[in-house]
């Protein structure tokens, strides 16, 4: 065993569905061999023990969605010497920022008898619109392989090994065929980060975004495509409104789609 | 008359966030409050507008530890709002995936959650420094399930494969041979389960629960089945509503279920054994009788080895369903061209307990309505009864000694607080005896 002491770790949760946390006890091969790289300070889904911070790496699922969030999220930035948030919640506001586009106090009274006892903010946000962060890991949910990635880079001292193009190239070296030219599927893929295993198109079904915008999405143009595949603008915009609805390429794609201009020029 | 107030501010071990309060008056218990502070994300409202075959993967995210539950649910229930059966080897394919989910979720819970309360020790990372074999084998058998859904469903959290009317497409032959291969070994890690079970010690209990769960005529249950209940009840799922109600107590802020003009209920494990275990394969139902179970289980702590049952069970139906498996023509089966609206009800059996959903259809196939009630708002009530009696028990230990009971007594339910959809915080008043 190394003297120097492991780094420690801390998980924290924010507004999600708990499945990017989970990725790391999926590691069923490598579980073992992390948790003897490291020292798990704080993880609550996994542990009753915890050991005060401050945290050499902090992992942030989830999104900012409460009053409480606000705070939190800048205690957790202040205690961690490096910051990495897991997942579309965590990276871009997740499926519930969905009420970004509406009015939050509607949505409160149609699930809750007594709304004014929610207390909730009129936006889901990601955690880098609060505080800075060193690294973002895409996916609703994120990958095995990348989380596993980041954890050993951050542990060597090197940049993270995590691919910013589209989900096409990948889809291409795993010998799918296209969907949208062989069946004429709405795909997303143009449009979305690389890293899932392209693994939609693989179950011959499109793309539907969950890793979010790629790092050069041209959306206008995947927006004519889809137009021309027969979405009505709705149905457009819709597409673009799921787990990663706020990032901005894919919000500025919802917004054009349904423009009474229907996106073109 | 002295006043003890317990909290525990962070219940760990549990998946989604919750808290607890205990207040004594003298010996007697005056107060208990489950708090959640799982922060609400409106998935009944944001369901509204969006095309049917939406619902599948968005509600999928209502849950990670458990996203093939949802979808079998949503999927059950908009094919009832759309009138349409999905029968034969697709049927079969869905019951597959959803035994992969209770393997992997099951054997999450059993080894790395609920194991290390009977052995003294906080987490499986210190469980694997002393018994190493044991974590190995937990390990083992729940990558078996997440294989399963990651063949079927293309991933193992939030699988991609599933659609309204089955699957996008079917698996292959030589995908299919691999699955059978692991399945095969995992029975045995699954028996192995049960026979680790039997070295526990089991806290003596034995809770009046009313349990509630599917039946099938000769399944037993995950996707379909009649509501039964241990107090004589039997409906379809269609009318859960009239039966059992969501309320919102007064100084609360949450959502929770009960049987209408009556109390707790209680879904899971424990009530879906204790109301099917005539229907388990005859090497589940041979283990649970060498394991020292009877027909039925009222006590909370042998949750654990249900659960080791119903792992065996979902190994060998899976291998099972594979074994006869015959590709059928389509990967699914196509909805009407002209969608008509309506209203469709469904349960299936997460593994956690019933998860219901209904949709209303528009006559454009958008839904106008969702409602769904998850497993964890079910058993709320029931937990809280749980806690009162341990809390009876414990009362002449210290604080930290109480609160470490009430934590165990918690986990023996496996609550998913993130499944409670639009739970904001618990918090409980009821009479105390003082």
């Amino acid at each position: 065993m190394p003297r120097v002491p492991r780094p420690r770790v801390a998980v924290y949760k924010f507004a999600s569905c708990d499945g990017c946390q989970l990725t790391l006890l999926d590691c069923e091969d490598e579980l073992l061999a992390v948790a003897g790289a490291v020292e798990i300070a704080l993880f609550r889904e996994a542990s009753s023990a915890t050991v005060e911070g401050p945290y050499d790496l902090a992992i942030v699922e989830g999104s900012v969605t409460t009053p409480h969030d606000l705070e939190l999220v800048r205690q957790v930035r202040a205690e961690a010497r490096f910051l990495l948030t897991i997942g579309a919640c965590a990276t871009a506001g997740g499926i519930q920022a969905l009420r970004n586009f509406g009015d939050v106090a509607e949505f409160a009274r149609a699930v809750y008898a007594r709304p004014e006892y929610i207390a909730t903010l009129a936006t889901s946000t990601p955690i880098s619109a609060h505080v800075p962060v060193d690294f973002e890991l895409r996916g609703c949910p994120i990958n095995k392989g990348q989380l596993l990635e980041v954890i050993s880079a951050f542990l060597g001292d090197r940049a993270p090994n995590v691919p910013t193009e589209s989900v096409c190239g990948e889809c291409k070296r795993r010998g799918n065929v296209c969907v949208v030219v062989a069946h004429g599927t709405p795909c997303l893929g143009p449009v979305t980060q690389t890293g899932c295993g392209a693994i939609c198109p693989a179950y011959h079904r499109g793309c539907y975004g969950c890793f979010g915008p790629q790092d050069t999405p041209n959306a206008p143009s995947l927006v004519r495509r889809l137009r021309e595949l027969g979405l009505a603008p709705a149905d457009v915009q819709r597409v673009f409104r799921t787990f990663n609805a706020a990032a901005p390429a894919f919000r500025e794609a919802s917004e054009s789609a349904a423009a009474p201009a229907g996106g073109a020029p | 008359m002295t006043e003890r107030t317990i909290a525990v501010d962070y219940l760990a071990r549990v998946e989604g966030e919750g808290a607890l309060r205990v207040r004594l008056a003298g010996r007697e218990v005056a107060e208990i409050e489950l708090r959640i502070f799982e922060p609400p994300r409106f998935f009944e409202a944001l369901l509204r507008g969006r095309m049917y075959g939406e619902a599948p993967d968005i509600t999928a995210r209502i849950c990670g530890i458990c996203p093939v539950a949802y979808q079998m649910s949503a999927c059950h229930a908009v094919e009832r709002a759309l009138g349409i059966r999905v029968d034969g080897a697709l049927r079969d394919l869905r019951r597959v995936l959803y035994c992969g989910e209770w393997i992997e979720s099951h054997a999450l819970h059993l080894y790395l959650l609920h194991a290390p309360d009977f052995l003294g020790l906080p987490d499986a990372v210190r469980l694997a420094k002393e018994r190493p074999e044991l974590v190995r084998q937990g390990l083992a058998l729940k990558k078996a399930g997440n294989t399963v859904l990651s063949v079927l469903g293309g991933r193992e959290i939030h699988p991609v494969n599933v659609r309204v009317g089955g699957f996008y497409r079917l698996p292959s032959t030589e995908e299919l041979g691999a699955l059978r291969t692991t399945l095969r070994s995992a029975i045995d890690l699954a028996e192995a389960t049960v026979r680790f079970t039997e070295e526990l010690a089991y806290p003596d209990v034995d809770e009046p629960y009313e349990f509630v769960a599917l039946r099938h005529p000769e399944e037993y249950p995950m996707n379909e089945g009649r509501i039964t209940s241990s107090a004589g009840l039997s409906l379809d799922a269609a009318d859960f509503e009239r039966e059992f109600e969501e309320v919102q107590v007064a100084h609360s802020h949450a959502l929770h279920c009960r049987r209408r003009g009556g109390g707790s209920y209680l879904v899971g494990p424990l009530a879906r054994y204790s109301l099917n275990s005539d229907r388990l394969t005859p090497r589940a139902a041979s283990a649970a009788r060498h394991a020292g179970l009877g027909r039925e289980v009222r006590n909370p702590y042998r949750s654990i080895q249900v659960r080791a049952v119903e792992i065996l069970f979902a190994c060998e139906e899976a291998l099972r369903l594979l074994d006869r498996y015959q590709p059928p023509e389509r990967a699914w089966v196509a909805a009407p061209d002209r969608v008509s609206g309506g209203t469709g009800a469904a349960i299936t059996e997460a593994p956690r307990g019933m998860l219901y959903h209904r949709y209303r259809l528009g006559a454009d196939g958008r839904i106008e309505e969702a409602r769904i009630v998850a497993p964890t708002s079910q058993n709320q009530m029931r937990i809280e009864d749980d806690l009162r009696g341990v809390v009876r028990r414990s009362v002449d230990r210290d604080d930290a000694g109480i609160a470490d009971a009430c934590e165990k007594a918690i986990r023996n339910h496996d609550p998913c607080i993130s499944c409670a959809t639009h739970f904001l915080r618990l918090d409980l008043r009821r009479e105390g005896a003082a």
